[in-house]
C-alpha cells in the first residue's frame, strides 16, 4: 500500500515525521482528507485538529496557523504549534485561554499584543477541541 | 624589597578578582549559550521548509514586473534599508567589530538603518549615519517582538520609501565560529532565496523535482495565499536571524570570557613565581647577613 510522507514543522521542532496512509488537514476552505497521489496543492491552514491515520490507528494533533504543501508523495505542514493529543495539558490550556481572554477584554494593550492574545486564544481553543473530542461527541464548540 | 613583594601581592589579588568575575561571566554566557543555540538550531528546519515552500514562486519568471506581488517587485535604484542585528553589550570578542565592518559596503547617502541591539546603534551614531529606528529585544524575545521590527521595515518597503531590505547579522555556525552575514530579504525575487540552506536538507534530487513542478493549486486563491505566505516568510526570516545572532553573541562571549579567565590564571602563575623568587632572594640575603655577622663576632 502506498503511503504519504508527512512532516510537520514548528518553529521549535520537527513535530511529526512519518509515513502515513491518510491525513486530515484543517485547511482554510474546509477540512481536507489527503491520500497518496493527491493533486499538488498549497493551502493556508486554520488552527484546529489534524488527524493522521497510520496502520489502522489514528493520531490527533492540535495545530496552529500556518501553511501546507501537498504533493503526490509528500505532505509538509508548517504551523506555529503542533501538539499531540496525549501531550495536551488541559489545565494549563484553560489558564492560557483565560489569560488571553482577559488581555483582550481589558484591551489596554497595543494592537500587536491584542493580536498575539487572539492567536494564543485560538491555539488554546484548538487544543481543547482535540483534547475533549473523546469526551463530547458531536461538533465541538469553538 | 618589602615594598616590592607587597606590590606583587596586591597585583595577584586584583588579577584573582578579575579572574573570578570573568569566570562567573563565562558561566552565565555558557548557560545562555546553550539555550540560544538550541533555539537557533531547532528553528532551522522550519526556516528551510519555509524557503522551500517559496521556491516555486521566486524561481518563476514573471514577464510583467507590475503584475508581480508587491514583495516580489524589483525596483531599480532608490534607497536601501539595512537591519543591523548586533549585541546590546560588549565583552564578546571581535563579534561586533567583524559585523559592523560589513556596513561599509553600503552607501551612507542612500542607506537608512534599523538597529536591533545597542552596539550597532552606537557605531552608526558615531559615523553620523541615517538611523531611523532602534529596537531592543529581551533575551527571551518572542516571534511577536521580532514581528514588530519586521512590520516596521516592510511598511517602509511597501510605501515605496525604500526599494530593498537587507539584514546584517552574525550567522551562528558553531561555538567557535560566527560569520558576519549580509542577506537581502526584500524583494523576494532573487533566485537564491534559500538555495544555500536547501543544500542542507534531505538531498538535492528532491529539491530539483520540486522546482520543476510549480503547478500547484493554491487555496484559497493565489493572491490571498501569497499575501499571507510572503509577509510571514519575511517575519519569520527576521525572527530566525535574530535567533542566530543571539546564539552567536552568547557563544562569542563565552569563548571571550574563557580566554580572559585563562589569561588571568597565567598571569597569576607568573606573578606568584616572581613573588616566590623575590621572597627566596630576601631570605637568602638575610641568612647571608646573619652568617657574616656571626663570623665577624667570633
Amino acid at each position: 500500500m502506498s503511503t504519504l510522507k508527512l512532516e510537520i514543522f514548528t518553529p521549535e521542532a520537527v513535530a511529526y515525521r512519518d509515513d502515513v496512509e491518510m491525513v486530515l488537514i484543517p485547511a482554510e476552505l474546509g477540512d481536507m482528507g489527503v491520500y497518496p497521489m493527491h493533486v499538488p496543492v498549497m493551502t493556508r491552514i486554520n488552527p484546529g485538529e489534524l488527524v493522521v491515520t497510520k496502520g489502522g490507528e489514528t493520531v490527533h494533533l492540535a495545530i496552529g496557523e500556518g501553511f501546507a504543501e501537498i504533493t503526490q508523495t509528500n505532505v509538509r505542514v508548517l504551523v506555529d504549534m503542533a501538539i499531540e493529543e496525549r501531550f495536551i495539558d488541559e489545565k494549563a490550556v484553560e489558564e492560557a485561554i483565560e489569560r488571553a481572554q482577559k488581555d483582550i477584554r481589558e484591551a489596554l494593550l497595543g494592537n500587536q499584543e491584542v493580536a498575539s492574545a487572539q492567536i494564543a486564544l485560538m491555539k488554546g481553543m484548538a487544543q481543547l477541541k482535540v483534547r475533549r473530542r473523546s469526551y463530547s461527541p458531536g461538533p465541538a464548540q469553538v | 624589597m618589602a615594598a616590592n613583594t607587597r606590590d606583587i601581592r596586591r597585583r595577584i589579588k586584583s588579577v584573582k578578582n578579575t579572574a573570578q568575575i570573568t569566570k562567573a561571566m563565562q558561566m552565565v554566557a555558557a548557560s545562555k549559550m546553550r539555550k540560544a543555540q538550541n533555539a537557533a538550531t531547532a528553528s532551522r528546519p522550519y526556516a528551510q521548509e519555509l524557503s522551500r515552500l517559496l521556491m516555486p514562486f521566486t524561481n518563476y519568471v514573471i514577464e510583467d514586473e507590475s503584475q508581480a506581488h508587491p514583495l516580489m517587485q524589483n525596483r531599480e535604484g532608490g534607497r536601501d534599508l539595512v537591519i543591523v542585528v548586533s549585541t546590546d553589550k560588549g565583552l564578546c570578542g571581535a563579534l561586533n567589530t567583524n559585523l559592523l565592518r560589513e556596513l561599509t559596503h553600503f552607501d551612507p547617502v542612500t542607506t537608512e538603518f534599523v538597529c536591533v541591539g545597542r552596539k550597532g546603534l552606537q557605531f552608526l551614531a558615531r559615523g553620523k549615519r541615517d538611523v531611523i529606528a532602534e529596537f531592543s529585544l529581551k533575551d527571551n524575545f518572542s516571534f511577536f517582538d521580532a514581528q514588530i521590527v519586521a512590520k516596521f521595515c516592510l511598511d517602509r518597503f511597501l510605501s515605496g520609501q525604500v526599494n530593498r531590505i537587507t539584514a546584517v547579522y552574525s550567522d551562528f555556525i558553531n561555538t567557535l565560529t560566527q560569520v558576519p552575514t549580509r542577506k537581502q530579504l526584500v524583494p523576494l525575487r532573487s533566485l537564491d532565496v534559500g538555495n544555500a540552506e536547501l543544500g542542507m536538507v534531505d538531498g538535492p534530487s528532491d529539491t530539483v523535482v520540486k522546482v520543476e513542478v510549480p503547478e500547484y493549486i493554491l487555496e484559497p486563491n493565489q493572491t490571498d495565499f501569497l499575501n499571507s505566505l510572503l509577509p510571514h516568510f519575511v517575519f519569520y526570516k527576521i525572527f530566525h536571524l535574530i535567533l542566530e545572532s543571539r546564539a552567536s553573541e552568547h557563544s562569542a562571549r563565552m569563548v571571550a570570557m574563557k580566554s580572559a579567565t585563562d589569561n588571568a590564571k597565567q598571569i597569576i602563575k607568573d606573578l606568584t613565581l616572581e613573588y616566590n623568587k623575590i621572597r627566596q632572594a630576601s631570605i637568602t640575603t638575610e641568612i647571608l647577613e646573619i652568617a657574616t655577622a656571626q663570623m665577624v663576632l667570633s
